[in-house]
């Protein structure tokens, strides 16, 4: 037996121990120093899934859908996990060129090898069809899911608005709420509800295998969220009421705004030129967008809250009103109209567009009397026993508690205010506070320094329907399942004006319709003025507001129509007939008429969007002084330079009589 | 009567068979775990590798008792046998073999799969056995080394042409069996030591400065032993051949070692950084190591493995699932078993009267040790990707049944070791 070498036995089994301790440290430091190795686990094995909540439906009042979600489907694409395949088909299933595939293509790679990324967005419906048969050739590629909103009827553009993807500033703004990819109202409801609508993002954390296949959610889904649909909203838009202004402003350039005036729920708010907000979704959404910003017609431009033209007639309404609280006139107070209001000594001459002779209150607002306004408006301002800056700033106050040069506070952003001016601003203009009703005269007929917008002007046909309260106007109903009415749009707000007082003037509306058989309505007595709001670079705009019935009234309503000259020749009979649809559901009115408001030719001028921004652009400090001077001068001119066509006109549409 | 009861109880090893027994039931769990499905749960179908690994350690247990039950000096004299065999399968291999990753390594028999290199160890190591015991009475000498080597070589040859370089370089590992037995010294181990360290450098850094850092060393070294002459020689001749060393290994590195090989080792010593490419495995590896932390995930809750990251896994990285279901503590206890595997053989070994039992029980301790060593090591980045089994652990039908024969046959040289073999 050889085994002299039998301690050579240690030497094996101490590099067995070595080894093996070798092996034991390497294990501490992997599994107990070293932390990054559970978080490079979860990176390898944990993928957080976003799920998009469906954004909230838009009804129209009486339940019908003004917006809802339509399924669109994403094409993803996982660069990694991309085999050869024919680019070709792929490229004419989805529509693109081979050039558009390689960039999308290299942008995907850019954004990460390994995860997937949006390829081609948006799929339609068909396209998914026919790209799903054949999805399996295309390894890496997958779809994805969302909904993008629609609009069965293509109608209220401006009042739903529309959503876009996030920018950089949006996260920002909403500290990291958003993330790339999300979308968020822009405008209109979508905007001003954009917290309800957007509901709760759920997230999911999916494990994946080494494929990046799904296995399953992370401990059962214990720190999964679900995803909270945003909250649907009840507007107050009636869609079919909507739809005819709608189809009765064709061709025109206005706006209709109705509200309901024991609620100040909007019934309808067309702005024209429009647009089908479908154009807003989609794939073709950013060509689309482009379009409507490039339009001259813009499209875009929110004309019932943004466009503030010179509020005309409804000015008179309102001046009657207030000067009777004031104790100033009463429905019995008489003035003589020789064909215009002279003021300044004789210095000035308001032309009014007839000789109306000695008339009351109630006739003077039935035949819309400049002299008698002037009349009024002197006495307001001059003859109160106070400086007439004073006067004129008791005067401004009593005017704005009608909404007038103030947000409304309706449930839509970027509303304007319309303006009038305060007593600072003439002291300032004249250079002293010398001056009287004689300087700014132009304001007792709505004209001048004065503008509104036309939801400003329904409101004003919803206090007066009311006799001497409004509910702030607005255009969501309730929100949610619960029906949920913000509280500000249930608080009463008063005019202070006393409800006798209205009298006089509802009775001088009822009559402007009672004697026009164009607008009159059949067993409705509705009462309207008609408005002429001069404009000095073009045509006049039309208006028309009223409210009906006279007893317990269901709606107020103001048209206006941009450059399509004087009188009531298209807001009148647009409003009637809205009003008729409104109450009756039918409309009763001549066929020659319909078919006048209703004609297919572009009653948009040409060199109408210069127009537009000047009426509704408030003229530079400096172009007001220069036309300081020729102020006087100015309102005789246009009076004089019109009054052939208007007399015509008026006499025909309106006074019928 | 009493033979029987010998064989069956008292002198049988129970403490080897307990631990080899417990790294089986290890395996098993662990390799359910890494292929786990919920939806498949069943525990022994023969569709999963579980499932066949139940069967294979059926069999296994099966075989084990039949080794113990047949005469210990049968495999003394089968082993020329079995050694011929072996290298015929081995051949075989090469002419109707599957091949499998690049690997030529697999006869197909059924739905089965036989890996002769396996098995190559067993004969290998019984013949070496045979061999170095019957010249056991003489002075250890060259001759015997070499021819010792060249029992080895055959089969390392045959295996190097699937190729599979893992299951050659095991053989490697018998280079103990020689020291012990006197035909290399300490001082070749330490020689082979000190070469693995210089290859390790020379790849890191430059190979002159090596050869520099070698020079100031050996210049140190002579002013220390100035006064003895022969250690200057030795000196000097150690400076040059070194020198020689290094300058071969980059000639060895790039026109030798082919290309994945390359890569494993740049992976392992950090010349490159490629997660996702090169260093993918390794990289998964560790993660999921790593994620396991003090106690693991749980049973079936790792996720590394589970779900693919880990490529392997319930073969040559089923230590990854230990580690990450079962954390520093479960991968210390399967540590701790091999390693007093390892003690309780050399016990075993040292125990024997016989040459070529005690030559046998090293030759198995060394396989065993370097699959411990290799295996384990290269799942936490300390040796470069190497493919072998861990014993006992891994799946694979072929393994599972060589590792236990090399072991039973061990056993059953202890179980009458008071005999004559």
């Amino acid at each position: 037996m050889n085994n002299s070498f039998f301690e050579r036995k240690y030497i094996i089994q101490g590099i067995f121990i070595i080894a093996a301790f070798l092996l034991a440290c390497r294990l501490f430091y992997l599994q107990i120093i070293d932390d990054s190795y559970i978080l490079s686990a979860n990176n390898n094995v944990l993928r957080k899934v976003v799920v998009y909540p469906a954004r909230g439906v838009i009804l129209d009042r009486t339940g019908k859908i003004l917006v809802q979600n339509e399924p669109v489907y994403d094409l993803m694409v996982t660069p990694r996990e991309v085999k050869p395949f024919d680019t070709l088909a792929l490229c004419e299933l989805i529509g693109i060129d081979k050039e558009g595939f390689d960039k999308r293509y290299q942008k995907a790679v850019n954004f990460s090898p390994y995860r997937a990324s949006i390829f081609e967005k948006q799929l339609s419906a068909q396209t998914y069809a026919r790209l799903q048969e054949k999805l399996f050739q295309f390894r890496g590629f997958y779809v994805q899911n969302r909904t993008v909103r629609s609009y069965p009827d293509s109608v209220a553009a401006q009042f739903l608005g529309y959503i876009n993807e996030v920018t950089e500033k949006d996260i920002e703004r909403s500290n990291h709420f958003y993330r790339p990819g999300d979308y968020i109202g822009v405008s209109g409801v979508e905007r001003a509800y954009e917290e309800l609508l957007r509901g709760q993002r759920g997230v999911q954390n999916l494990m994946v295998d080494a494929f990046n296949r799904p296995k399953g959610h992370f401990m059962d889904g214990k720190y999964d969220t679900l995803a909270v649909a945003g909250e649907g909203l009840v507007s107050s838009l009636d869609l079919e009421l909507q739809k005819l202004a709608e189809k009765l402003m064709k061709n025109k350039r206005g706006s209709v705004v109705a509200i309901e005036p024991s609620t100040g729920e909007i019934l309808a708010f067309a702005s024209t030129p429009s647009y089908d907000p479908n154009m807003m979704v989609g794939r073709e959404r950013g060509n689309n967008y482009m379009k409507l910003l490039n339009d001259p017609n813009k499209p875009m431009f929110i004309r019932p809250i943004q466009a503030q033209y010179p509020p005309g007639s409804v000015f008179k309404v309102v001046s009657a009103l207030v000067a009777q609280q004031a104790n100033m006139i009463d429905e019995h107070t008489r003035w003589n109209c020789p064909g215009g209001y002279s003021y300044g000594g004789g210095r000035g001459f308001m032309r009014c567009t007839h000789v109306h002779g000695t008339i009351d209150l109630p006739a003077a607002i039935q035949g819309s009397c400049n002299t008698y306004f002037g009349h009024v408006y002197a006495r307001m301002i001059d003859q109160r026993k106070m400086k007439s800056t004073n006067a004129y700033s008791l005067w401004r106050d009593a005017v704005m508690k009608f909404g007038i040069a103030q947000e409304l506070g309706v449930d839509l952003p970027n509303e304007k205010k319309g303006l009038l001016p305060t007593a600072d601003f003439y002291s300032k203009r004249y250079g002293n506070d010398k001056w009287g009703s004689g300087y700014n005269i132009s304001n007792s007929i709505g004209q001048g320094e004065v503008e509104i917008t036309t939801l400003q002007m329904a409101n004003i046909m919803a206090i007066v329907a009311n006799r001497g309260h409004y509910f702030r106007p607005h255009l969501i109903k309730s929100i949610g399942e619960k029906k949920v009415v913000k509280k500000e749009f249930t608080e009463k707000i008063s005019v202070d004006i006393d409800q006798k007082y209205f009298e006089p003037v509802i009775e001088g509306m009822s009559r402007v319709v009672k004697y026009n058989a164009n607008i009159r309505i059949p067993d409705i007595e509705m009462c309207g003025k008609t408005g002429t709001a001069q404009n000095p670079h073009g045509k006049h705009h039309s208006v028309f507001f009223a409210f009906a019935p006279r007893v317990n009234p269901k709606i107020a309503i103001a048209v206006f129509v941009e450059n399509v000259g004087y009188g009531a020749t298209y807001a009148a009979p647009i409003a009637s007939m809205m009003v008729e649809k409104y109450l009756k559901d039918t409309i009763s009115m001549s066929k020659a008429v319909q078919e006048r408001v209703l004609k297919e030719s572009n009653l948009i001028v040409p060199d109408a969007p210069e127009t537009t921004e000047q009426t509704t652009s408030k003229l530079s400090p400096t172009k007001r002084k220069i036309e300081k001077n020729v102020e006087y001068v100015r309102h005789s001119e246009v009076a004089l330079i019109n009054d052939t066509k208007k007399q015509t006109t008026e006499n025909q549409i309106i006074q019928g009589r | 009567m009493n033979q029987t009861r010998k064989i069956y109880g008292g002198s049988v090893d129970w403490i080897t068979v307990f631990i080899w027994l417990a790294l089986c039931i290890i395996g098993w769990f662990n390799i359910r775990a890494a292929v786990f499905d919920p939806q498949h749960a069943s525990l022994v179908s023969l569709s999963t590798n579980y499932g066949k690994q139940f069967l294979y350690i059926v069999v296994c247990l099966l075989v084990a008792s039949a080794v113990m039950i047949i005469d210990g000096k049968f495999y003394n004299y089968i082993s020329p046998l079995l050694y011929g065999i072996t290298l015929l399968l081995l051949v075989i291999v090469l002419i109707v073999g599957r091949n499998v990753g690049g690997n030529q390594a697999w006869i197909p028999i059924g739905t089965f799969r036989l890996q002769p290199s396996e098995f190559a160890k067993l004969g290998a190591c019984l013949l070496l056995a045979r061999y170095l015991s019957s010249h056991s009475n003489k002075m250890p000498n060259l001759k015997t080394l070499l021819f010792g080597a060249f029992i080895l070589f055959v089969p390392v040859l045959l295996i190097m042409l699937q190729p599979d370089t893992g299951s050659a370089l095991t053989f490697f590992a018998l280079t103990l069996v020689f020291y012990r037995e006197g035909y290399v010294s300490g001082q070749f181990l330490s020689f082979a030591f000190v070469c693995i360290v210089l290859f390790i450098l020379t790849l890191l850094f430059s190979q002159w400065y090596i050869i520099g850092a070698l020079a100031i060393l050996c210049a140190l070294s002579i002013y220390m032993f100035k006064r003895s002459r022969k250690m200057i020689q030795s000196i000097v001749i150690g400076f040059i051949a070194s020198s020689f060393f290094v300058l071969m290994v980059d000639f060895v590195y790039e026109h030798i070692l082919q290309t994945h090989q390359r890569n494993r080792i740049d992976v392992i010593l950090g010349k490159v950084d490629d997660p996702r490419g090169q260093g993918y495995n390794l990289n998964q590896s560790k993660i999921a190591i790593g994620s396991g932390q003090l106690f693991g995930k749980g049973y079936l809750q790792g996720t590394q493995t589970k779900y693919n990251f880990v490529p392997e896994q319930s073969t040559d990285f089923i230590f990854c699932t230990v580690g990450e279901e079962w954390g520093f503590v479960g991968s210390m206890v399967v540590v701790l078993l091999y390693v007093a595997l390892l003690l309780r053989i050399t016990q075993l070994a040292e125990r024997q009267r016989s040459a070529f039992a005690r030559i046998y029980g090293y030759g198995v301790a060394s396989i065993f040790f370097f699959h411990f060593f290799i295996n384990i090591g290269m799942t936490i980045g300390i040796v470069p990707v190497i493919g072998i089994p861990l014993p006992f652990l891994s799946y694979g039908g072929s393994s599972l049944l060589s590792f236990t024969m090399l072991l039973f046959i061990l056993l059953k040289f202890d179980s009458n070791r008071k005999g004559v073999v």
